[in-house]
């Protein structure tokens, strides 16, 4: 007799909780990471199934780099407020505006610039482990990643020095001002993501549905017409109907276009489609072959 | 949620036997590849570098070789599939070893050319080893052997041969080219005498559901929930194996105590819930995270485990395992290490190291002096605290373990349980060890020093006054011209018991090595005065039967204050401390305190001072001479 069977999200799902309450246990001052994106929508509700009927254990932490979607903005102080989470918001301004990190021109992105603003803030608050929404399906330097991702006192990351990770044994040891980075969603794909945003009836913030944009096309990509995104010599601003597949920085996050209204739709879409998620949407990873790899050393999400 | 099921597979093979190559070709297959991926290993003429496609990070890059474990997903309509891409030189071991461990499926490779060589064999026993059941063999570069038959049948009788030798129930050998794609997603036309499934279509259909054992429940608690309101606490973990549903009779161990669960939360909502509404009972089976919650109020916490009655794993001291080491610095017998085995974490001492396994010849070695990096081996290792395992071959979750270096916390070796023994360290009777009498009889060492030696034990609860009294009887005997030494019980745990926590075990097992401290110091001629709060009678009967047998002088006395009184006293604030519930088994709140029945001396310190008391241990001696 083989028993009932499990479904893939229900392993995935078990999985991520099981890391979950390991590093809840084992580190003493755990943060959550959270975009307002659907993979950390996601995290957070494996966080909170983990710890139910409990409240979460933790702090929620939202880097915040001042080019965000305001509609994610919105949806991400409601969700938490709902939940009655500890928000804490880590601005990339604050960082610019201290001289801790310089801003090459305004408007440019803002991505690598998170990096201080986040491990000032987990330093900040003695954060000694960060949960992070990351997959390995994204790209290929995420594909040999440790679901716990040890960090030294610089918040680097070194590839080849990774502890070996057997089985689910995750071992959260570290010394004063380390800190670990946990990906409980590391075995999930994309599609994972969505499905279980559907099986679970998540919300999402309202741009990861077709709506109608002010878009402007640069380099095969749409990006959202902003204060920071102006057209540039013989570039045309297009009325389009566009989602989004990810939300981060809105100077380098693209729309794809889309009649998805819901999110059964959307998956359907993305099942049809054969572009990767980061390469559709970022414009940030395509310009070097090795740039994932190069900002996850220092200390990128 | 969808039906859809997930496959765990890991991949090994030597260098260039077309591992990356069988991989992309699966992906691209599969029609996983998507349009920018594929541009990036595009190459001018030829088709695409699949090879290029699953191999990460730079420096690998430039080395050309995988390195690292390297997670792949791809998928069907039937299943997902998770693929650990591991490194086939036997330089990488601990690499193939960490991709294999969660896996269902090895697909293991050989170039038909070549046939089975030694790398084949490593990566087929470490697949067995690991556990695996199910390991697909696939002869690849078909093509460059001209599709014959008789080479393949070859290969594949190599296979087989070694697939019985190392127990593995039911090989598929299959004949593939991964760089044309003949056998691996569709049924090749160059293969008409192969009749088995092509490989893609073997893995959407195995069964491995059957895989699980849902006999014997353990449950390893990794958590407890306290929600405010004024519900149970829950006790979350993730099913090792073994069903779970309201009503079931469970054990916690290591305490023993019997109970039964009252709620299953298998954390899907739409399930039902547990009393049998909605969807009916919820039966949660592994691998699912459950909490649950229990009928009594029994004191469970992380590290204990939930099992079926009748179905108990030995509280195991001992552990005989098959390691696999990934540190640079070697291992060698009678090093400490921290051991974490599902949801506890003790200490284990290398009691000895019984062999090692050439990865190139894979023939064992006896008694090597060391294990290096990379190498098998298979070790005695003694815990610090008792570990509730079953034989790796039984449980893949609660058979395995990880050392941990505790000078800079590496992961230093995968262990899987070959046998786990309940050793108590103290009735141990080994017979190569015998008590070794001093060559001087005692009584004339005692007499020429003038002085004799006993052990005076003060139990009684924290902040009960046992130190005060202790302090004040060493100086008063010192005074008096008689050899004496307190033995403080944080002190010796500060040094000789730096590897014990709190846990029950832990604590017996300190005050046997206390016990034992003051029994030789007894012996040597001074007045041991040992202030432990030493809470269990039987622990403290065993010292006394360790002082009988030697026949030493042993006085145990009893500091009895009221509880009460010692909270309010609380001179190092740990009752506040445990009442705020941030140390847990604090004897007197949250742990027993068993009362002497018959000690020496009763010292109730509400009636008497310190000085009469000390007088009356002091005479208590006298009248022992
Ligand atoms: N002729 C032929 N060549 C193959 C086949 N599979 C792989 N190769 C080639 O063998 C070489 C090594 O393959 P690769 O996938 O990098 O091997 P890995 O080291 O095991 O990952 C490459 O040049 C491949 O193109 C096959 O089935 N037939």
């Amino acid at each position: 007799m083989s028993g009932p069977r499990v479904s893939l999200l229900r392993s995935l799902e078990a999985e991520a909780v099981h890391a979950v309450r390991e590093v809840a246990a084992e580190l003493e001052r755990p943060v959550l990471l959270f975009s307002g994106g659907k993979d950390s929508i996601a995290l957070l509700r494996v966080a909170e199934k983990a710890f139910r009927p409990a409240p979460l254990p933790f702090p929620v932490l939202h880097v915040d780099t001042g080019h965000n979607f305001p509609e994610v903005l919105e949806f991400r102080d409601r969700r938490i407020a709902e939940a009655g989470h500890r928000l804490i918001v880590a601005s990339v301004q604050d960082s610019i505006d201290a001289g801790r990190v310089k801003e090459q021109e305004p408007g440019a992105s803002r991505n690598r610039l998170q990096t201080r603003t986040l491990l000032d803030a987990l330093e900040e608050h003695r954060f000694d482990a960060a949960f992070g929404g990351a997959r390995r399906d994204e790209e290929r330097a995420r594909a040999k990643e440790r679901v716990l991702s040890f960090r030294d006192e610089f918040g680097q990351w070194e590839p080849r020095q990774q502890r070996p990770e057997p089985w689910a044994i995750y071992n959260g040891r570290i010394r004063r001002g380390e800190h670990v980075r946990v990906f409980p969603l590391s075995n999930w794909t994309e599609l994972d993501v969505w499905r279980y945003v559907e099986a679970e009836g998540l919300e999402l913030p309202s741009i990861y549905f077709a709506h109608r944009r002010r878009v402007i096309e640069r380099d095969g990509m749409l990006l959202a017409w902003s204060q920071w995104v102006q057209p540039q010599d013989g570039e045309q601003v297009l009325d389009e109907q566009v989602r989004y597949r990810t939300v981060g920085d809105l100077t380098v996050t693209g729309a794809v276009r889309s009649e998805a209204r819901d999110i059964t739709a959307v998956i359907s879409e993305i099942e049809a489609s054969n572009v990767s998620e980061r390469g559709e949407t970022r414009a940030d990873d395509r310009t070097s072959e090795a740039a994932m790899e190069d900002r996850k050393r220092e200390g990128y999400f | 949620m969808a039906q859809r099921e997930l496959l765990r597979l890991a991949t090994a093979g030597s260098v260039d036997d077309g591992k990356s190559t069988l991989l992309g070709r699966l992906l691209l297959d599969t029609k996983l590849l998507l349009s920018d991926q594929l541009e990036a290993v595009s190459r001018d003429g030829e088709g695409p570098d699949l090879a290029a496609l699953t191999d990460g990070l730079r420096a690998e890059r430039e080395q050309g070789i995988t390195i690292d474990v390297a997670y792949r997903f791809f998928a069907t309509p039937r299943r997902s599939f998770i693929l650990a891409d591991t490194p086939g030189h036997e330089r990488y071991t601990r690499n193939m070893f960490t991709g294999a461990s969660t896996a269902d499926l090895a697909i293991v490779l050989v170039d038909a050319r070549h046939g089975v060589v030694t790398q084949t064999r490593r990566h087929t026993q470490i697949s067995a080893l690991l556990g695996i059941r199910h390991v697909v063999t696939c002869v690849n570069k078909m093509d460059l052997v001209g599709w014959e038959q008789e080479r393949f049948e070859a290969v594949a009788a190599d296979v087989r041969e070694l697939a019985q030798r190392l127990a593995i129930p039911d090989p598929l050998v299959l004949p593939i080219s991964a760089l044309h794609g003949d056998n691996v997603v569709d049924r090749s036309e160059r293969s008409p005498w192969y009749d088995g499934p092509p490989l893609l279509e073997h893995l959407e259909q195995l069964d491995v559901a059957a895989d699980r054992d849902l006999s014997r429940l353990r449950l390893p608690v990794q958590w407890v929930a306290r929600p405010a309101n004024a519900r149970r606490r829950g006790y979350a973990g993730q099913l090792a194996a073994g069903t779970l549903r309201a009503g079931d009779p469970v054990v916690v161990l290591p305490a023993g105590t019997r109970t039964t669960v009252s709620a299953v939360d298998t954390l899907d909502d739409d399930a039902g819930d547990a009393s049998g509404n909605g969807a009916g009972p919820v039966v949660a089976v592994p691998p699912l995270s459950v909490t649950v919650e229990l009928a009594d109020d029994v004191d469970v916490g992380r590290g204990d485990v939930l099992v079926s009655p009748g179905s108990e794993p030995p509280a195991a001291r001992e552990l005989e395992a098959t390691i696999c080491w990934m540190a640079e610095e070697p291992l060698r017998p009678g090093r400490r290490y921290a051991l974490k085995h599902t949801t506890r974490t003790v200490r284990a001492t290398v009691q000895a190291l019984h062999e090692r396994i050439d990865p190139e010849t894979l023939a064992p070695e006896r008694e090597p002096a060391a294990l290096a990096l990379n190498d098998i081996g298979r070790v005695t290792l003694r815990t610090s605290s008792v570990v509730l395992a079953d034989p790796y071959a039984e449980n893949r979750v609660t058979g395995a373990f990880v050392l941990i270096d505790e000078h800079d916390n590496d992961t230093v070796a995968a262990g899987l349980v070959l046998s786990a023994r309940e050793v108590r360290p103290a009735r141990e009777g080994r017979r190569d060890v015998t008590w070794h009498a001093s060559s001087l009889e005692r009584e004339r060492r005692w007499g020429a020093l003038g002085t004799r030696g006993a052990t005076v034990w003060l139990t009684g609860l924290p902040a009960s006054g046992k130190s005060t009294i202790a302090v004040e009887l060493e100086r008063a005997l010192v005074d008096s011209g008689r050899a004496a030494y307190l033995l403080d019980g944080d002190n010796i745990r500060y040094g000789l018991s730096d590897d014990l926590g709190f846990s029950p075990g832990d604590r017996a097992e300190h005050i046997r090595r206390v016990g034992h401290v003051a029994r030789l110091i007894a012996d040597s001629g001074t007045v041991a005065v040992v202030s432990l709060v030493s809470p269990m009678a039987a622990d403290r009967e065993a010292v006394r039967e360790l002082h009988d047998a030697a026949g030493l002088a042993f006085l145990e006395v009893f500091v009895d204050t009221t509880p009460e009184e010692c909270e309010r006293r609380d001179p190092k604030g740990l009752y506040a401390r445990a009442r705020a519930g941030e140390i847990k088994g604090f004897t007197g709140v949250d742990a027993p305190y068993e009362r002497p029945r018959t000690p020496d001396l009763h010292v109730p310190t509400a009636e008497v001072e310190v000085a009469p008391a000390v007088a009356r241990i002091v005479e208590l001696l006298r009248d022992d001479q």
